[in-house]
């Protein structure tokens, strides 16, 4: 074995200092040879852009892809989403099949959405269906809920009109200013009467083929206020936004505990109230949709943190928050180092189960790949897995899911 | 003590005046009516024929179940030492009350004006985001204060020279009681023994058919009341809690039920009790903080300001050591001069009995009937002084025993520090570990409690917490990781002890 993992961060937070310390990795500079560089988004921009970049050796690892924005950006998410399951149709593959109303089965789970002002007369017409629906804006490259906004009349939206004689939208093309738009859920699931929302941690390790890991400690964030969807409180942030960074500044917010609850409160809470099998379909199903997006999102890579923003916060705001990110790192790093050795980006095989800490498996490709190949050789009957019957072409069932 | 004929008569009256009045009483009464109708009954054999017409058409199986030695614990506390000290602990309670009123000119109870009824009206469902002035308000009594109360107890007619058992005791508690020792537990909680699966640990799917059957996507329990409790001795799983709870406790949500909880409410918006404040208080210091609970603060006004206007609370008083309190009122509230209507004062972390129950009923009706099931044949008994097998006091002596026989080198050794490990478990006991374990752990423990109609597994929990946690370091223990059933098992069955 070499010597000991080089590492560098432009991020100074302690749940990943610790952890390097910890292993006794030695710290370097960016200039010199380093194994594993922790970046934050811009020098991520930096490394991988066309004029400053460099090309990373076989031993240097980096916690993001280089297009990890084709996810994270709400706008290019559903650009990718909506190309991902017409190219699915065009395939005939069974997972695009629609119902008589033309909704999808499997792949429905984003919101009617529209970029804005690109399609802006498409929404309008969308909007004239329903004139008593409420949408929500939100810009395209931001984060912790600002700029986000309700509308439930055109005229709250009329500067993103493009024909409008008032727009300002002259650096329209930049993306700077871009919103998506949404058909805003009103009716969200309620907790103590409150709306909340899922943190999930997933650490993809390869894309091609794709190797991804949810961790089991994700949580929920409530909003301080009761939920209501009267339009006398589409204004009200704390209703609506569960970020963190919103809610910290309500009147109510505890900093006991946040305001946070683990996933496993949310799944005891829904087995206790609603029964174990609509539960588990409930976790199946976010799984899938997981999956599903990740697959939607066709670039290949070295290794990727996947979280609805490209930078997870990795500020802690409570003692528990501070205890779940630092094992969080940790289980990560024991996954794409393991034995802390110096990394080989040739290395792609899979960790033993023991390896995984809090991550489990979502979806194991190759493993899922060599399963079905097998099956295929053994019998021609074309199992069907439940509802979403047989793969084809694009790729077999996934390895440890319970999806039924 | 009574002779057998009479506990039994006496057991059955109990539970005839129980059932007087409520909606299975009625059922039974209707269903005896019907079947006199039928020609299988004899004039000669009615009753017998009755009981067991009943018994095949389910009736009878929906009694609420009695536990074997129910006689004494359906009577009002036989020793009169006990009474005693809980009749001044009570006086004390009382006295702080009048004098906290007087302080903050605060009435015990007093009509709301019109105008303040309308905003709780509005404001019924998030109560938690308001009440700024209740900073000021002290505490009424933490559920440690009344340890003291308890350490201070003796018989009078005990010299404890003639104590025939070789040890002393080297706890705090010090009154004879009889405590059932292991051999006895062991017989008694059969189910926990090691070779029997246990939901929450063998995961048995499949344990006690017939409990329950499926219906379209659902699991639908059978009506069969005795038969939960027995089920619920190896853990209910998830998915069939709510509703083996609600049938152990006899709970329905029928219309009934949902109009009672709705003049409750009624009464909340029309009245202020002092008490309420205290209420207010608690939530915000214990729930409210809460990992777990602090998602259902709404609901735990809700139920716990309901909860003090109900007077048929009042009715366990018949077996409680402790007597609702009354006191002088200004204005007329209620004629008998009670100004809480449920008989309880709430004190710090009452609110604590609640929150699990949250996770189980979303709605408040019916998380409110199930609640007061449980206050009034557990809870009650947890802070006030009896000889009850499942009371405070019995539980801290099962505690203190089980602990000095379990690691006798260890106890001496914090007596002698003055460190007495009482006064670590007391706290976990007094609210039956809520707010102590992770939910699904309490929850596990609570199907105990409900199943053996007991609440003894206390007692053992904490001995075993406290052997565990404790022991290896005397500080404050973190019990959130516990697995408590396997716990428990160890300690019943292991050959080691």
């Amino acid at each position: 074995m070499a010597g000991k993992v080089k590492w560098v961060t432009d991020i100074e937070k302690s749940v990943l200092i610790n952890n390097f310390e910890k292993r006794e990795w030695v710290q370097v500079t960016e200039n010199e040879d380093w194994n594993f560089y922790w970046m934050s988004i811009q020098t991520i921009r930096n490394v991988f852009s066309v004029d400053t970049g460099y090309r990373l050796s076989d031993e240097q690892l980096v916690n993001h892809f280089p297009n990890h924005y084709e996810l994270t950006r709400k706008d290019l998410m559903i650009k990718n989403i909506k190309r991902y399951r017409k190219e699915l149709e065009k395939e005939g593959s069974l997972l695009a099949e629609k119902d008589k109303n033309g909704k999808y089965i499997y792949l429905d789970f984003v919101p009617v959405t529209f970029m804005l002002p690109a399609d802006y007369n498409l929404f309008v017409e969308e909007f004239r269906k329903n004139p008593s629906s409420t949408w929500i804006m939100k810009p395209c490259g931001k984060a912790q809920g600002k700029g986000i906004f309700l509308i439930n009349k055109l005229s709250q939206i009329k500067k993103w009109s493009r024909d409008s004689r008032t727009s300002t939208f002259v650096a329209a093309s930049s993306g700077k200013e871009a919103y998506v738009i949404s058909l805003y859920i009103d009716n969200p699931l309620l907790i103590g009467g409150k709306k909340f929302d899922l943190r999930l941690y997933v650490l993809v390790t390869t894309y091609r083929p794709l190797k991804c890991y949810m961790y089991k400690l994700g949580f929920c964030r409530f909003c301080t206020v009761k939920y209501t969807p009267s339009t006398s409180e589409l204004d009200n942030m704390f209703v609506h936004l569960t970020n963190v960074a919103i809610q910290k500044h309500g009147d109510d917010y505890n900093h006991v505990h946040g305001g946070k609850w683990t996933v496993s409160n949310l799944r005891l809470y829904l087995e206790s109230t609603r029964g174990k099998e609509v539960t588990n379909r409930l976790f199946d199903q976010i799984h899938w949709i997981v999956v599903q997006s990740l697959k939607a999102v066709a670039v290949s890579l070295y290794f990727w943190f996947l979280n609805v923003n490209a930078s997870p916060s990795l500020t802690s705001s409570t003692a528990n928050d501070r205890i779940l990110k630092y094992n969080l790192i940790n289980d990560t790093l024991n996954i794409v180092m393991p034995n802390g050795e110096i990394p080989d980006c040739r290395w792609n095989r899979s960790p033993p189960r023991e390896a995984l800490g809090n991550y489990q498996v979502l979806y194991d490709e190759e493993q899922a790949q060599s399963e079905s190949a097998e099956r295929d050789l053994r019998s021609r009957s074309g199992q069907l897995l439940g509802s979403k019957g047989a793969r084809g072409s694009v790729g077999a069932r996934p390895a440890a899911a319970t999806w039924k | 003590m009574m002779d057998e004929g009479t506990e039994l008569s006496l057991s059955i009256a109990h539970i005839v005046q129980r059932l007087k009045g409520s909606h299975l009483h009625s059922q039974i009464e209707r269903q005896a009516k019907d079947c006199l109708h039928r020609p299988e009954i004899k004039l000669e054999s009615l009753k017998e024929d009755v009981r067991s017409f009943l018994k095949t058409s389910g009736g009878l199986s929906q009694l609420p179940p009695s536990h074997p030695t129910a006689p004494l614990e359906h009577l009002k506390e036989p020793l009169a030492y006990m009474r005693k000290a809980q009749a001044s602990w009570e006086k004390r309670i009382l006295k702080s009350l009048n004098s906290m009123s007087t302080e903050l000119g605060v009435p015990l109870a007093r009509k709301r004006p019109g105008a303040e009824q309308k905003e709780l009206i509005n404001k019924w469902n998030e109560m938690g985001t308001d009440e700024p002035g209740l900073q000021t308000l002290p505490r009424v009594f933490g559920p440690c204060s009344h340890l003291p109360v308890l350490i201070s107890l003796r018989n009078p007619n005990h010299d404890s020279c003639e104590d025939v058992s070789a040890r002393s005791h080297w706890g705090l508690i010090q009154v004879p009681l009889n405590i059932r020792d292991i051999p006895q537990l062991r017989q008694a909680y059969t189910e926990l023994n090691l070779s029997s699966g246990q939901l929450g640990i063998d995961d048995l799917a499949h344990v006690h058919p017939g409990i329950y059957r499926k219906q379209k996507d659902s699991l639908v329990v059978e009506q069969d009341s005795a038969a939960a409790q027995q089920y619920s001795r190896r853990g209910c799983p998830t998915g069939l809690r709510a509703a083996l709870w609600a049938l152990i406790l006899n709970s329905t949500n029928q219309l009934q039920d949902m109009m009672h909880y709705e003049q409750l409410r009624a009464g909340v918006i029309q009245h202020n009790l002092l008490v309420d404040n205290l209420i207010y208080k608690d939530v915000k210091l214990t729930a409210s903080n809460d990992d777990y609970y602090f998602v259902f603060e709404d609901f735990l006004y809700q139920v716990l300001l309901c909860f003090s206007r109900d007077t048929a609370v009042l009715e366990h008083f018949k077996y409680n050591s402790a007597t609702p309190p009354k006191s002088y009122l200004h204005e007329k509230i209620h004629s008998a001069g009670i100004f809480i209507y449920s008989g309880v004062i709430p004190f710090h972390g009452f609110s604590m009995y609640v929150a699990p129950l949250c996770f189980l009923y979303n709605e408040p009706s019916k998380l409110y009937s199930v609640f007061r099931e449980m206050y009034i044949r557990y809870f009650f008994r947890l802070h006030s002084i009896s000889s009850s097998f499942s009371g405070i006091v019995s539980l801290c002596l099962q505690f203190e025993r089980l602990l000095q026989t379990h690691l006798p080198q260890l106890f001496y050794h914090l007596r002698q520090i003055g460190a007495q490990p009482l006064r670590i478990a007391f706290k976990w006991m007094v609210r039956a570990f809520s707010g102590y374990l992770s939910t699904d752990q309490l929850l596990l423990l609570w199907d105990r409690i409900l199943g053996y109609d007991s609440l003894e597994v206390v007692a053992e929990l904490s001995d075993l917490s406290f052997s565990l946690t404790i022991a290896p370091q005397a500080v404050l223990a973190d019990l959130s990781t516990l697995k408590v059933i396997p716990l428990i098992q160890i300690f019943l069955f292991a050959t080691a002890i």
